[in-house]
């Protein structure tokens, strides 16, 4: 039988559902509806974890989702945390950070060694001698961290979900929950999200004595359910504020990424704890959490309490838990006048004796807990007179002395806060357009004035979107009485009074801190690691604010606060992943490559083989053999990923004239030109084939990698020139497909009933004809330095011409190469790839384009700054090299070196099994460029390897394989075999 | 992620678009000397302030101008090349 406390209404446990888990090796039971901690708390348990760096006994603090000190591993899952985490059946539940288990934590010693341990320490006597950091830092690994990484968690995708809605309000607290109903009364689409599950906040329990009164959250709640506009997503977090609306909404689910187009921020407050000796004894717990365990869950705290109190809310605790079975064996009243409201009148009806003017010196404990406090009265400057203490037995003591705003959305949204020094707290100055608060957040604690605020912010958020045109006033605000004492920190001898509680930090931490020179609030928290831990400051960054103002004489507005970065709780990082949406473009011949064997390589966006694979044949192998099959015979590629882009109207012409530097104008139809294009500086950018179809029809390719951005940056220019001509995109509509070869003039005529011969269709024509029954647009082109028809063809007719092109290529020993074999073939004729061949600084009389040049254009882009750059000197220039051996090869990037010096660097590199030789290309310094000149590389490991300068291209200098005729293809076939034949022996 | 406003397309995410720099008057090529050519061509003030960039749609590739207060990092309105300003 589990003991709780009798059912009131709003309790969050299903008392019909017991559920068993284990703890420490220990069996316990808990409801449904608790959370770890309050199934511990309840079942008696008072030690929950051990605190980050002393090891010392901890218990629950907040209940509010930053008792990191109550972290437990499950499983693979780690620094699961008791306070906000469902119990579930059956959990094996092992508190983090102990050594041999929570009770009997070898690292406790560590308590007792805090006065060698203090603030900056690691940074200080770790870092000589050099040579014995391997060994702290293996001690520090061991004994530093929370919980325990398991490596082979498996991957679990989370879903991730779109929302839109009018106004978003966070925070399902009194002042959110009457935002979001104002606002969705007058029709707009509201979504309300609290982190907790079940709504209310504070209205479900600070309930000052009155145990079953909750008339207006039963209020609330009805009209909230009774709108249909009104979404209220409980157990999820907002996450963080980013541009425009956009909030993360974190839920077991998953993560919705949320649009609004106004957001009310109805966050509420984090209560803070007071700092004394042994603030952090298992029964020393803010006021909330005490409630919190009281109304939610149902768990008697304690037995016999102390109250520390600096507010009205300690009075309205101490009548909770007065009214829920706990003795209160005093309030202890920071202030001297004591509390004046009807709550002091009850405290006093109810015979709870009141020490007003006084503090809580120490905790004093045993045996893991608090067993006692020590109270002073305090002087008039806040210090504790220990001449007066009076020691008041206690199992738990409760901290109500003030609340620091939950405002990270706030501060990440833009807006200005500044510190009201009535309240003692942050409260917004400026909010940014559309973004409003409302509630404690925004200062505000008064339940009656939190209904009037969240009104009124949720009034704000509808004239935000130009749904009502009435005005109103602001309501009077922020005129209660003082919730949060102005420095509820008391110093002590013997130290131990915690400040932050996740990486146990002590006040005298932040006074040294101060002391050597760190007394700016962002280079503290960084030195002193303030705030830095698991709950990222939310009960420690408003007393470190505080005790920096206090060392610095200034007030805690002049030192200000830390970014509140997102996010705002931990989020999994399971929620975060991706799928890692990375666009793939498959060719439509892809499932051809496919069945050929292809091995694929990634090129820009697409897949494209690299090269085919054969049984027991190496890569590099088939390369060549793919390359001499060109040479030789006849060979087939897949161009479809060049860009296809079409331009056409009257001023067709002039538009390629101005956007390449070439010249198109003069070009008859059914002819072709290499087309080289710069950008505005003069630097190459992108190259490719312009073809003349009719006289205002050019059709021309980009390279593959850039085919996106160069119709991108056409398309601009062609807005701003506004010329008489349209620009299409058929990247995609069109595939093409290049048969080469000295065959392949053969092969190609027997797929076609187009004249073919070399006087019809002659080396850099362009025809439209049938291929295969289908239109294709055939260009003769010489990229591999064989003869060549490129056959551009609807992408969805690619497959039918390729099949053709193979059938027909059968006789005549056809064979698919890929980009390797490719690259080589246009390497020997030294054709040079954009991007590869070239960088960002290459123009084009360095890489030897000046030929595709047209300097006497009226006008083309990068024409001036070209003017400029002819008349220099190159610095370097683009020179092929040869080696006669095959191995040791130099490599792309390799530095060319002369002197001692870098003279420049290989961009090309490949063994020719054709010319029997290693070629390359490479930027060398101009002088270094004469023909049989030695250079020397400087290859992997340091070795200089030598390469002669060479005259391009290295292969067929005249060109005059391209031009081939039908009669000189045999005499032809003969002599490349022969040369394969001796450069394979070779 | 902010939003961006397509003068065709409407409001949407910023990653649909790509920013080509500001909007800056060419010299004429042949009468402007090499040093205004060069500054035109290599140096941006890069200060913050109102500006008016060329920004595209990828998807449906629109181009078109926005003016930005980029110390603000507010677009304060966008409108196709050649039309007037919204």
């Amino acid at each position: 039988m589990i003991a709780r406390l009798p059912a009131v209404p709003h309790e969050w446990i299903d008392r019909t559902k017991p559920i068993p888990f284990t703890f420490e090796g220990r069996r316990f039971e808990g409801l449904a509806g608790d959370c770890v901690t309050s199934a511990l708390w309840g079942a008696g348990e008072r030690l929950l974890g051990r605190s980050f760096k002393y090891h010392r006994p901890r218990g629950v603090l907040s209940l509010a989702n930053h008792d990191v000190n109550a972290m437990f591993q499950w499983g693979p899952r780690l620094n699961v945390r008791g306070d906000v985490t469902p119990l579930e059946e059956d959990m094996i539940l092992t508190a983090v950070n102990t050594v041999g288990g929570l009770d009997a934590d070898r690292a406790a010693l560590l308590d007792h060694m805090g006065a060698f341990l203090p603030v900056g320490f690691y940074y200080k006597a770790f870092h000589k001698p050099k040579s014995l950091f391997p060994r702290w830092e293996r001690l520090f690994r061991s004994t530093t961290g929370l919980g325990r990484v398991d490596f082979g968690t498996p991957r679990r995708p989370m879903s991730k979900r779109y929302l839109h809605t009018d106004v978003l309000v966070v925070g399902a607290g009194c002042a959110g929950l009457c935002a979001a109903i104002a606002a969705a009364e007058s029709g707009a689409q509201v979504v309300l999200v609290d982190e907790n599950a079940a709504p209310g906040g504070s209205l479900g329990y600070q309930r000052g004595g009155q145990v079953t009164d909750t008339a207006l959250l039963d209020d609330l709640l009805s009209r909230a359910a009774s709108l249909p506009n009104l979404d209220l997503c409980l157990g999820t977090f907002a996450a963080g504020y980013y541009a425009d609306f956009w909030v993360p909404l974190v839920s077991a689910m998953g993560l919705t990424k949320a649009r609004s187009r106004a957001l009310i921020v109805a966050t509420g407050a984090q209560e803070q704890p007071a700092v004394f000796r042994n603030n952090d004894l298992p029964g020393v717990m803010l006021a909330s959490a005490a409630q919190r365990l009281v109304y939610r869950y149902r768990v008697q705290p304690m037995d016999r309490a102390v109250v520390l109190a600096a507010n009205r809310d300690g009075y309205l605790a101490a009548l909770d838990l007065a009214a829920n079975g706990v003795e209160v064996a005093a309030i202890v009243d920071l202030r001297a006048e004591g509390e004046a409201s009807e709550a002091g009148a009850a405290v006093s009806e109810a015979g709870i004796e009141v020490l007003k003017g006084y503090c809580v010196y120490e905790g004093l404990g045993g045996g893991d807990r608090l067993q006692s406090a020590v109270v002073c009265a305090m002087e008039a400057n806040g210090v504790a007179r220990t001449s007066s203490s009076r020691t008041l037995r206690c199992d738990g003591l409760v901290m109500s002395v003030g609340w620091a705003p939950a405002a990270a959305l706030l501060y990440q949204a833009g807006a200005a806060m500044r510190f009201d020094e009535a309240l003692q707290q942050f409260v917004p100055e400026r909010l940014p357009d559309g973004v409003f608060a409302a509630g404690r957040v925004n200062g505000v604690y008064p339940v009656a004035q939190k209904i009037a605020d969240g009104r009124f912010a949720a009034w704000e958020a509808l004239a935000h979107l130009g749904r009502t045109s009435q005005t109103r006033a602001r309501p009077v605000l922020r005129d209660g009485p003082r919730p949060s004492h102005a420095y509820p920190i008391f110093e002590h001898p013997k130290g131990k009074n915690f400040v932050d509680f996740d990486e146990d930090l002590q006040l005298k931490d932040f006074f040294n801190a101060a002391q050597e020179g760190f007394d700016n609030i962002e280079l503290l928290k960084r030195y002193s690691t303030v705030g830095m831990g698991p709950s990222q400051g939310k009960h420690s960054n408003l007393n470190a604010i505080r005790i920096l103002a206090r060392i610095r004489g200034e007030p805690c507005g002049a030192v200000g606060s830390t970014t509140a970065r997102p996010l705002y709780h931990p989020v999994s990082l399971g929620m975060l992943a991706g799928r890692g949406f990375s666009p793939v473009r498959r060719t439509p011949l892809h499932s051809r490559h496919e069945a050929l064997g292809a091995v694929f390589m990634m090129a820009g966006n697409w897949l494209r083989p690299e090269y085919y694979r054969q049984p027991r044949k190496s890569r590099a192998e088939l390369i060549q053999e793919e390359a001499l099959a060109v040479r030789t015979a006849v060979g087939l590629i897949d161009v479809g990923t060049l860009g296809k882009l079409e331009v056409r109207g009257p001023d067709a012409a002039k538009f390629l004239e101005q956007v390449y530097a070439g010249c198109f104008a003069d070009m008859q139809v059914g002819a072709t030109r290499y087309a080289l294009m710069v950008e505005e500086s003069g630097v190459v950018l992108d190259d490719g084939v312009v073809a003349r179809l009719a006289p205002e029809v050019f059709y021309f390719t980009t390279t593959t990698g850039n085919a996106p951005s160069i119709y991108r940056e056409l398309s601009r220019w062609h807005v701003l020139w506004g010329l008489d001509c349209g620009l299409v995109n058929l990247t995609g509509a069109l595939n093409g497909i290049n048969v080469a070869g000295p065959c392949a003039r053969a092969v190609f005529r027997a797929v076609t009933g187009m004249d073919v011969s070399a006087a019809a269709f002659p080396f850099l024509a362009a025809r439209v004809g049938i291929v295969a029954g289908v239109e294709v647009r055939v260009m003769r082109v010489g990229f591999v330095g064989e003869v060549g028809f490129e056959v551009h063809v609807a992408a969805d007719h690619a497959p039918a011409v390729w099949d053709a092109l193979l059938q027909a290529g059968h006789t005549y020993g056809i064979r698919p190469f890929g980009v390797e074999a490719q690259r080589v073939l246009r390497l020997e004729k030294g054709h040079l790839i954009v991007g590869q061949d070239t960088d960002g600084l290459t123009q084009p009389f360095d890489a030897g384009l000046g030929w595709a040049v047209r300097m006497q254009k009226p006008f083309f882009v990068g024409q001036r700054s070209l003017a400029i750059l002819k008349e220099r000197p190159p610095k370097h220039v683009l020179a092929g090299f040869m080696r006669e051996t095959r191995e040791p090869m130099p490599k792309e990037g390799h530095l060319v070196i002369e002197g001692g010096a870098i003279a420049g660097r290989v961009t090309s590199v490949a063994w020719s099994g054709t010319l029997g030789r290693t070629v390359g290309l490479a930027y060398v310094a101009p002088d270094l460029a004469q023909p049989s000149r030695e250079i020397r590389i400087r290859a992997d490991g340091g070795v200089l390897l030598t390469a002669r300068v060479a005259r391009t291209p290295f292969y067929d200098p005249d060109g005059s394989r391209q031009t081939l005729g039908d009669g000189e293809v045999e005499r032809h076939q003969v002599e490349s075999g022969r040369a394969a034949t001796v450069a394979v022996e070779r | 992620m902010k939003l961006m406003p397509c003068p065709i397309n409407g409001w949407r995410p910023v990653s649909e678009f790509q920013y080509r720099g500001e909007v800056r008057e060419m010299p004429d090529p042949a009468s402007c000397t090499d040093a205004e050519w060069a500054d035109y061509v290599f140096n941006r003030t890069g200060s913050p302030g109102i500006k008016r960039e060329w920004w595209c749609h990828i998807p449906s590739n629109t181009w078109f101008i926005a003016e930005r207060d980029t110390a603000a990092d507010r677009v304060l309105r966008t409108w196709a090349y050649g039309e007037a300003a919204q």
